[in-house]
């Protein structure tokens, strides 16, 4: 494998307006707000700040674009996957560029930027360029003399909000599938970290997406978001975020045109080890499971369930391996946690440390910010937590471990599948009978 | 390829119209020898082929001639690159698919050479090799490319507790034999759906026009695919092919040729190790023109569907029924086509239509053009060769065909377009269902209803209504009854 390009940590930022009809606009309001470097807890850079006019003009232009005639709504399934394609390599022609602006605005390591979050981007778009002249209906034998098809047809104008935590690779899970079905997209980025997504717009025009198909607002989510779900005339919302927010989309959207709802929300997924698993690799991906991305990923492995013949020597190596974790400057080959995304997110961090020192739960290491400046908090393991612990029930989304005991599989099912989450889930062991049975258990979209 | 119908140019905000390619006047053949394992290898029995232009009639070289001894090889490193752990085996499927997209991007870069080859090799116009045979082969690389990771098994809930799952697991090796008539294309046809399940292949193109199908053997060595996925033995029927469709070996046999051919290599596969079998054969297909058809659009559709490739295609619109109403104006306006259509240089911009693939093919189009006047058919234009010109034959169109004509009956192959008169519906679906091929039909009318009929009652893999030629890699192709058995695409 070829090395990682060194990184500019001062990336030259060429695009921060408004991106509609393939051109940049400012706010209708002439307003701006700031985006924050959170190694530093500078402002990198100001950007214009949508709201509802925006997005009103936003919906006109993806309308536009997706009039029956339009270039968008004649061209060749094919031809679509063609321009995803194209995306693909100009992201990977941009690649370094991408990464160091993904570092800059959202604090996660250089390298992993380059390495996952970057390479995920280009493959998923890729992965759904050959999908785009494969979607096929089917031919129906009726009764009585009827010819009788089913067509899959773009579903129209797709707001999509999408959240902080890996915002260039949301961006694409997003693009990707919609994009190659034929739909116009009317996009918010997340304020905290808007750079990236659009830089891919300036790719999405070079590309050759006519003017229309993409457009993409900077702006918080009380003001432009809310204007995409509760807008008459945008035909499906989909979000990703938290559980919160998810609820006033999927409201807002009763509310106004009973749009379509997809909801990525929260989690709080249980990582159940059994005493027969391969000790090492379960500490290794328990611990990749809660800190990668500085704990911020809604399918983070927020409840270690040990059994119990195992806990003791389980919980003395997590330790050790989250004291051995580096916190630093992320553009610093060597770092692998970076500051959490924002002074909110940090707050509410610590808030959940001393909570949970508060209710018992016992704390091992870390539980204190890891630097003066930015927003750093030490790698954080909390032992012996019970279920009814605020830190093991509600979302952390940070560097915080919860380690908990369990005697038999029944029990740790029953345990597992007592959240009003249910987005993964992953079992340690080396049996097969248990991996098929806790498996097919478990309540969660995803069991690793 | 297919008569558009006026519809909206593909989606293109910039309308800039581009200079059409040019061929390369002195192009070198680089490669001639047998491919096995990426490597260039010369015949175990020292023999060699010669190929010709059939334009000029001039050898354009000599190719190493494969024989068992080479498919054996072939096989060996097949069978070697399928082996569980190896590269190919262990390799993701979407990096199966990044190869077939490279493999694609590699055609693009040479696709003038690519289309030089082919016309030098077919004959075929230098611009319809450019812009049919080779956009076809991209599309259909990237086509496949992007299926390598979406071939999908299924979790089944049985009784009982059982965990049951099916997974698509690529067959082995399999044999692929091609035709001369699109040879780079069909070549194509058969390679990136093999490659994009994992499978290894060992190839036999036709020996009349080998060349681009052993350039494009350059061209998978450069992409990356290991060596032993694509072997590539060009030889003669009798020997090579007969050696891969009874090879013990090789567990799937895909061939696309003559009917008669077909049946031997179907024969042989039973005979041999019941590997299976996929057949693309010949074709005596139908085209309806109703009274309320757009006559314009049918005329030159037909005219299209049967003179194309100078008529050496399966799909040869080689029956035209005609409503009677019509008929009389559908057989004038046929014939002002056929008078018009260029006949000459491969290589020239102007040219519609070049000369057969060889002596062979010639000798049985006149043949059945002499069997038409014989048992009285209508000459109506052409009707022989075009003297001094070696291997062209003028556009032939026969009017007042009968059914039990030769030329109403047997794949011509050839520039020939039979013309016949009919009454009604059930009576143009009962002759046009009464021969033992089915591979495409086509139907003109405006009529909803009948278009409708038409096409569930014709027995035809493919039925065109109010087009022709409308092949693309996203829809399946292949025929009823002995046109063939399975579906390419």
């Amino acid at each position: 494998a070829s090395p990682i390009p060194a990184p500019n940590p001062r990336p030259d930022i060429a695009y921060t307006k408004i991106f509609i009809n393939n051109e940049w606009h400012d706010a209708v309001s002439k307003k701006t707000f700031p985006s924050i470097n959170p190694a530093t807890g500078e402002v990198i850079c100001q950007v214009a700040e949508g709201d509802k006019a925006d997005v009103d003009k936003a919906v006109e232009a993806a309308k536009a674009a997706f009039r029956l005639g339009s270039p968008w709504r004649r061209m060749d399934a094919s031809q679509r996957g063609k321009l995803l394609n194209r995306l693909a390599d100009l992201i990977e022609r941009d690649r370094a560029y991408l990464a160091a602006l993904e570092t800059l605005d959202n604090g996660k390591p250089y390298a992993i930027s380059y390495l996952v979050d970057l390479d995920m981007v280009v493959k998923c778009l890729r992965y759904f360029a050959g999908w785009s002249d494969k979607f096929h209906g089917k031919t129906i034998p009726l009764d009585g003399d009827f010819f009788c098809y089913t067509r899959h047809e773009p579903v129209g104008v797709c707001g999509q909000i999408i959240p902080w935590n890996f915002p260039l690779l949301m961006q694409a899970w997003k693009l990707g599938p919609a994009l190659a079905t034929g739909n116009v997209v009317v996009m918010k980025v997340a304020e905290q970290t808007p750079l990236s997504a659009l830089y891919v717009a300036s790719l999405i025009k070079e590309a050759g997406f006519p003017p229309g198909v993409v457009n993409i607002i900077p702006g918080y989510g009380p003001t432009a978001g809310a204007a995409i779900s509760s807008h008459m005339d945008i035909d499906k919302v989909a979000f990703t975020g938290s559980t919160e927010v998810g609820h006033l989309i999927q409201k807002a959207a009763a509310e106004s045109n009973l749009k379509r709802v997809t909801l990525e929300l929260g989690g709080k997924s249980p990582n159940i080890i059994m005493s027969d698993a391969d000790m090492d690799w379960a500490v290794d991906q328990a611990h990749f499971a809660l800190f990668f991305n500085q704990g911020q990923c809604c399918c983070a492995g927020s409840r270690t369930y040990v059994q119990e013949d195992v806990y003791k020597e389980f919980v003395e190596r997590s330790v050790e391996k989250a004291k051995a974790r580096v916190v630093g400057n992320p553009f610093d080959f060597k770092t692998e946690q970076g500051p959490q995304v924002d002074e909110e997110q940090f707050k509410k961090i610590l808030g959940y440390i001393s909570t949970g020192q508060r209710e018992g739960a016992k704390l091992l290491c870390g539980g204190n910010p890891a630097a003066d400046r930015g927003y750093f908090i030490q790698p954080t393991v909390f032992g012996d937590v019970q279920d009814d612990m605020t830190i093991a029930r509600e979302e952390i989304f940070g560097p915080v471990m919860q380690i908990l005991k369990f005697k038999t599989i029944e029990e740790v099912i029953e345990r597992a599948n007592d959240s009003k989450y249910g987005l993964a889930a992953a079992v340690f062991t080396k049996d097969l009978d248990k991996a098929n049975f806790v498996s097919q258990s478990l309540r969660a979209g995803t069991v690793w | 390829m297919a008569a558009l119908n006026g519809a909206v140019e593909n989606g293109q905000p910039d309308k800039k119209v581009p200079p059409l390619p040019r061929p390369l006047r002195s192009l070198e053949v680089k490669y001639t020898k047998i491919f096995i394992n990426n490597e260039w290898h010369e015949s175990t029995s020292g023999k060699k082929f010669p190929t010709y232009n059939p334009s000029t009639l001039e050898k354009i070289c000599d190719i190493e001639e494969g024989d068992k001894p080479d498919v054996d090889n072939a096989v060996e490193a097949a069978k070697a690159a399928f082996q569980r752990g190896s590269p190919w085996r262990q390799m993701d499927a979407p990096s199966r698919g990044r190869l077939l997209h490279k493999l694609a991007d590699l055609l693009e870069r040479d696709r003038v050479i690519l289309a030089t080859l082919e016309t030098m090799d077919t004959g075929k116009p230098f611009l319809q090799a450019y812009f049919i045979d080779l956009e076809g082969c991209i599309k259909t690389l990237r086509y496949y490319a992007g299926w390598a990771d979406k071939i999908q098994g299924r979790t089944i809930p049985v009784d009982e507790n059982f965990v049951c799952f099916t997974r698509h697991e690529p067959m082995g090796v399999c044999g692929a034999i091609t035709p001369w008539n699109f040879p780079l294309l069909m070549l194509v046809w058969k390679m990136a759906p093999a490659l994009c399940c994992g499978n290894t292949l060992v190839i036999k193109p036709a020996e009349q026009t080998p060349l681009t199908s052993l350039y494009i053997g350059s061209l998978i060595k450069e992409v990356g695919f290991p060596p032993g996925v694509v072997n590539i033995v060009p030889g003669y029927g009798p020997t090579a092919g007969a050696a891969i469709s009874t090879h013990d070996s090789i567990d799937k046999i895909a061939f696309t040729g003559s009917t008669e051919v077909g049946k031997l290599i179907k024969e042989a596969a039973s005979k041999s190790n019941l590997k299976r079998v996929t057949l693309e054969l010949g074709g005596k297909n139908p085209c309806i023109v109703c009274a309320d058809a757009d006559l314009d659009l049918a005329v030159e559709c037909a005219h299209q569907g049967v003179f194309f490739n100078q008529g050496q295609c399966c799909t040869a619109a080689s029956r035209v029924f005609v409503e009677e109403q019509i008929y009389p104006e559908f057989v004038k306006r046929s014939v002002e086509f056929a008078k018009k259509r260029l006949v000459g240089d491969p290589f020239d911009a102007r040219t519609e239509q070049g000369p057969q693939i060889d002596q062979k093919q010639f000798d049985k189009i006149l043949e059945l053009i002499e069997s038409g006047k014989k048992e009285g058919a209508k000459l109506e234009c052409g009707g022989l060769a075009i003297e001094d010109r070696g291997l062209f034959i003028k556009p032939t169109v026969f009017s007042e065909v009968t059914d039990n004509m030769r030329i109403a009956k047997e794949e011509i192959f050839g520039p020939v377009q039979p013309i016949m008169k009919f009454k009604s519906i059930e009576e143009v679906i009962r002759r046009a269902n009464s021969i033992e091929y089915g591979l495409t039909a086509a139907v003109f009318t405006k009529n909803l209803d009948r278009a409708l009929t038409l096409a569930s009652a014709l027995q035809s893999g493919t039925v065109w209504i109010n087009c022709y030629n409308a092949l693309y890699a996203q829809a399946p192709f292949g025929g009823f009854k002995m046109s063939g058995n399975g579906r390419e695409l």
